[in-house]
């Protein structure tokens, strides 16, 4: 395959998963809303938001700095970075060589980072609330996360996403270490998303903010750029998992319109089921206790843990 | 050689001038400017000699039987480089800093010898050298951090750090004692030669662990520490914490990988187990603390860990004969050293400037800065990103080989180590993601928010020299982070010196990208991500500011609809700490909370306060210091008797040494 189909298809990717995000929230929303038999918003709503979010002016609070300005932008980027680097219809894209798993993880923390930073810029009780908060339940999911690359890496010997993309299609097979793995990584994704139980997306009691309390302050183009990264993140994890653990129809290596027909079709499949999972799991259970959220993040830690203890005892690669 | 003996003997030179220049205006400059350039000639010498053949020499100084051996091999190379760049940064900050010094006659004489010091241990080949200039680089740093000699503070941090030197001195003596062995040559050429038991060599090696890793603050050797650190001026401290710590990492390098000759795999063990304890509790204890500089001393700890965990990965991949992956993980560890001296200085620099703009130090009463003082904000800021190894800056790289040097250790053959390993990584995940919780408290409760004082009101910008030395670090921590191959590329003499084995060479792969096994495995390109999100941030601002809107209103905060306008409403960082301190410092600290209500009617405030424990201190030290205390006392009554009793005393000792002499033979 050519250099310039490669980065074509590299380019379409980008921008897929740019402008799937929205969708992706709002279908979480209207399959949630059905199973709590209301009708809800359209699926198409979190793409009008943004439109009106992006019209409307900022209201700056008078003592925020530079950095609160640059966040939203930064925050953006940072992920949107790390969501270009997860292949989606089609590994080995150029792109996907500037970084691997950890790279990933550690886009997706420099996001949190400065997130957190611009939370406390203004010196607002609540800023300084959602990013304590934050922070904590970072402290726990980015080494669960670790974890998980490592017991996945130590399977396909590599954190090249494409590399373990190819290597599962071709030799995957059902691992303990794996499931456990798998179990680990959809708890943290939930937690790094701040979904239930670890935080309610569409809340804002003060007693159990995290994700939204930081964004309080935000309003307007902002508010929209940290909108449309937060369904990114979203989208992003899934496409980790599905890359991972569900990586039919993915293109390796052969070209042709309908081949990436048929792996583009598989992509979107993917997501829809997770999207009717997501909304399902929030639906039958609740939110936690902010501290008891660190026993949950533990067993993912563990899971993490003993996948790799697993891999490592038995010689690895 | 000759070239950077002369530059050391020049700097000792400037410390003598400096004592008939004191009374003079301008003997500050002066000396700071000579610093500066010695340092800079030294630093170009290393980074260009790494690559050449080891040269020596002798001086007919110290043991007339031994005379003074130096030598600049690869690895002194990479360790003087890191140590002069670091004294070269300093020296330019403190050509701004050290003028508000009320006592400069304290710190100008000792500032010179401390480099030479430094360097000196660095290019040292026979023991006795070593440790000869090792104490002196001790006793230079002992006397810079007694400037402010006068809180009461700082005096016990002296004494403190006097013990602690001493003792880890002590060890070193020992474990080059047993090293040379009975009747042996202390020169570093003799020692490689003479082979050891291997239990005699496991007992050197943990005397070297316990000698070098009090120097370098391994848990449970670093109570010192947090305690001189901070107690020095600002670009002292920098010096200390970014360079004297990787000097005793140097210390630890040359023992274990070059003295000792082959290791055995058990070696790696007290590097991986200490490392990883230190990493983990010394960000712990970092996130535990409010002093701005005692916040960066601790964060220097969990470094020197993550430094240690990489030496003893390499260790145990060198033993088990991998050496590509022995090269991986002591590139790790040369690497991460030299970014920790870069981001450290960075943030000893903003912290010296918050200290001189405002004369707080406490981060509970500073706040806002970030409107006063713009520049050495942003520079503080890349750093603390840079050391919560977030890309794309150094840290994240150096980290990031590190995780991959414990990826490859399935190939280790020892059942220990692949259950020791996995255990070390969650530490080293644990550390790099408090480190970050640790940096955002830091950086905003410092520099964000609303001032909490009038000082941090009024607080203005460091002067220029300062904001030189600080921007040129943080952008080397922004570039090393984004063309990590060549800093690789740089390393692999030094390497290759000890392991035999290197990595691949990363000047060949295209497009600037890093990769620590092989390309189908991993690479890293932070050139291309950093680009992809300064274009991505870019073309998003001008496209929703030309298209959508542009316009700000300016309002007061919001704060969810109940904005309360009082200064102490926001949150402080003890209250930032909260909920990590009740995660992970109920078991490392017995931390709890008490509220004190008063009763109804009662009109007092009601309080809330907590406790920490140091564990370390209450369990390791606090006894030995009450037990010298409680035999002090005991002892001091010998001190009071009647002459006769004295003699007594004597002729009694005689008799019981002349018996245990009789029954010895």
């Amino acid at each position: 395959m050519g250099m310039r189909s490669e980065l074509a298809a590299q380019f379409t990717q980008m921008l897929l998963v740019l402008a799937l995000a929205p969708a992706l929230t709002g279908a979480t929303r209207k399959v949630k809303a059905r199973l709590q038999r209301r009708i809800g918003p359209p699926v198409l709503q979190p793409y009008r938001d943004l439109r009106r979010l992006c019209g409307k002016d900022v209201v700056l609070a008078e003592n925020s700095s530079w950095l609160f300005r640059a966040a939203p932008y930064l925050i953006f980027a940072a992920t949107w970075a790390a969501a270009a680097l997860v292949p989606t219809f089609q590994t080995g894209l150029p792109f996907s060589w500037a970084g691997d798993l950890i790279a990933i993880v550690a886009l997706l923390g420099a996001a949190r980072f400065i997130q957190a930073v611009a939370a406390l810029d203004t010196g607002t009780s609540f800023g300084g609330i959602g990013a304590s908060r934050e922070l904590m339940i970072a402290s726990l999911a980015e080494p669960a996360m670790i974890m998980v690359v490592f017991t996945v890496a130590l399977v396909a010997g590599s954190t090249q996403l494409s590399t373990i993309a190819t290597f599962m299609l071709d030799k995957g097979g059902l691992r303990v270490s794996l499931a456990m793995a798998l179990v680990a990584l959809i708890i943290v994704a939930l937690a790094e998303n701040a979904r239930i139980p670890f935080d309610n997306p569409s809340t804002h009691l003060e007693v159990t903010m995290v994700h939204e309390a930081m964004l309080l302050e935000y309003s307007g183009r902002h508010l929209a750029m940290l909108e449309l990264a937060a369904s990114l993140k979203l989208l992003l994890y899934i496409s980790i998992i599905a890359c991972i653990f569900f990586p039919f129809g993915l293109i390796t290596g052969g070209t042709g319109l309908q081949a990436h027909a048929i792996s583009l079709a598989a992509y979107l499949l993917k997501v829809i089921a997770a999207s009717v999972l997501l909304a399902t799991l929030e639906t039958v259970i609740a939110k936690m206790r902010v501290f008891r959220v660190p026993n949950l993040l533990g067993i993912a830690l563990m899971l993490g843990l003993l996948g790799t203890l697993l891999l490592f005892v038995s010689g690895g690669m | 050689m000759p070239m950077v003996l002369a530059c050391i003997t020049g700097l000792l030179v400037v410390s003598v001038l400096s004592l008939a220049l004191l009374r003079h205006r301008t003997a500050t400059p002066l000396v700071y400017g000579a610093c500066l350039v010695i340092s800079l000639a030294l630093c170009a010498a290393a980074l260009l000699s790494i690559g050449q053949a080891s040269s020596q020499a002798v001086l007919p100084l110290g043991l007339p039987w031994l005379g003074a051996h130096f030598r600049l091999d690869p690895l002194a190379c990479a360790f003087l480089a890191i140590v002069n760049f670091g004294a070269a940064s300093a020296s330019l900050y403190a050509l701004g800093y050290g003028r508000h010094e009320k006592e400069p006659g304290r710190v100008l004489p000792f500032y010179p010898a401390f480099l030479a010091a430094m360097n000196l241990v660095v290019v040292a080949d026979d023991a006795y050298s070593f440790l000869f200039t090792w104490e002196f680089m001790s006793l230079t740093s002992w006397a810079l951090v007694m400037t402010r000699h006068r809180t009461a503070k700082t005096g016990y941090a002296g004494f403190v750090y006097l013990i602690m030197a001493s003792f880890g001195t002590f060890a070193l003596l020992f474990a080059f004692g047993l090293l040379a062995g009975a009747h042996g040559d202390y020169a570093f050429d003799a020692i490689r030669a003479h082979h050891l038991a291997s239990g005699m060599a496991g007992l050197a090696l943990l005397l070297a662990v316990v000698g070098a890793g009090s120097k370098a603050g391994l848990v449970p050797l670093h109570v010192w520490l947090p305690l001189a650190h901070p107690a020095a001026p600002s670009h002292v401290s920098a010096l200390m914490s970014g360079v004297m710590t990787k000097v005793a990492i140097y210390a630890f390098i040359r023992i274990a990988f070059d003295l000792m000759g082959d290791p055995s795999w058990w070696w790696s063990l007290p590097a991986l187990v200490l490392g990883g304890t230190t990493a983990a509790l010394g960000v712990l204890y970092a996130l535990m603390e409010t002093d701005l500089k005692r916040v960066l001393a601790y964060s220097t700890i969990e470094n020197v860990g993550i430094i240690f965990i990489a030496a003893g990965l390499a260790l145990a991949f060198k033993a088990s004969g991998l050496a590509g992956a022995a090269a991986l993980a002591l590139t790790a560890a040369l690497f991460h050293a030299l970014n920790h001296m870069l981001f450290k200085s960075t943030l000893f620099f903003g912290a010296g400037a918050v200290i001189v703009a405002t004369g707080e130090q406490d981060i509970e009463r500073l706040g806002g800065l970030i409107h006063r003082m713009p520049l050495s904000s942003g520079a503080f800021l890349a750093a603390s990103m840079a050391i919560s190894a977030l890309p794309p800056f150094n840290g994240f790289a150096s980290e990031w080989l590190l995780f991959h040097s414990i990826l490859v250790s399935p190939q280790l053959p020892q059942m220990g180590l692949k259950l020791l390993v996995p255990a070390v990584g969650v530490l080293l995940a644990l550390a790099a993601a408090l480190a970050a919780a640790c940096f955002v408290r830091a950086f905003g409760a410092t520099y964000l928010g609303r001032p909490r004082t009038a000082a941090a009101a009024q607080a203005r910008e460091a002067d220029r020299w300062s904001l030189a030395a600080m921007l040129i670090c943080a952008t080397l921590c922004l570039l090393a982070g984004l063309f990590p191959g060549f800093v690789i590329d740089w390393l692999q003499p030094a390497v290759t010196a000890l392991v035999t084995g290197h990595m691949p060479p990363q000047a060949g792969i295209p497009w600037l990208s890093i990769v620590p096994v092989s390309a189908s495995r991993s690479s890293y390109n932070g050139l291309l991500l950093f680009s992809f999100m300064a274009a991505s941030a870019g073309l998003a601002a001008v496209v929703v500011h030309r298209f959508a809107s542009r316009t700000v209103r300016k309002a007061p905060f919001w704060d969810c609809g109940y904005p309360r306008p009082g200064i102490l409403a926001q949150y402080s960082a003890t209250s930032l700490a909260q909920p990590i301190r009740r995660v992970f410092g109920a078991i490392t600290f017995a931390a709890h909370e008490q509220v004190e209500m008063p009763p109804p009617g009662d009109l007092r405030q009601a309080r809330l306060r907590r406790f920490l424990r140091d564990p370390v201190w209450e369990f390791m030290y606090a006894p030995v210091a009450s037990a010298v205390g409680t035999s002090a006392t005991v002892l001091n009554r010998v001190q009071f008797l009647t002459i006769r009793r004295y003699l007594s005393l004597v002729f009694i000792t005689l008799v019981i040494l002349l018996v245990v002499l009789a029954l010895w033979g």
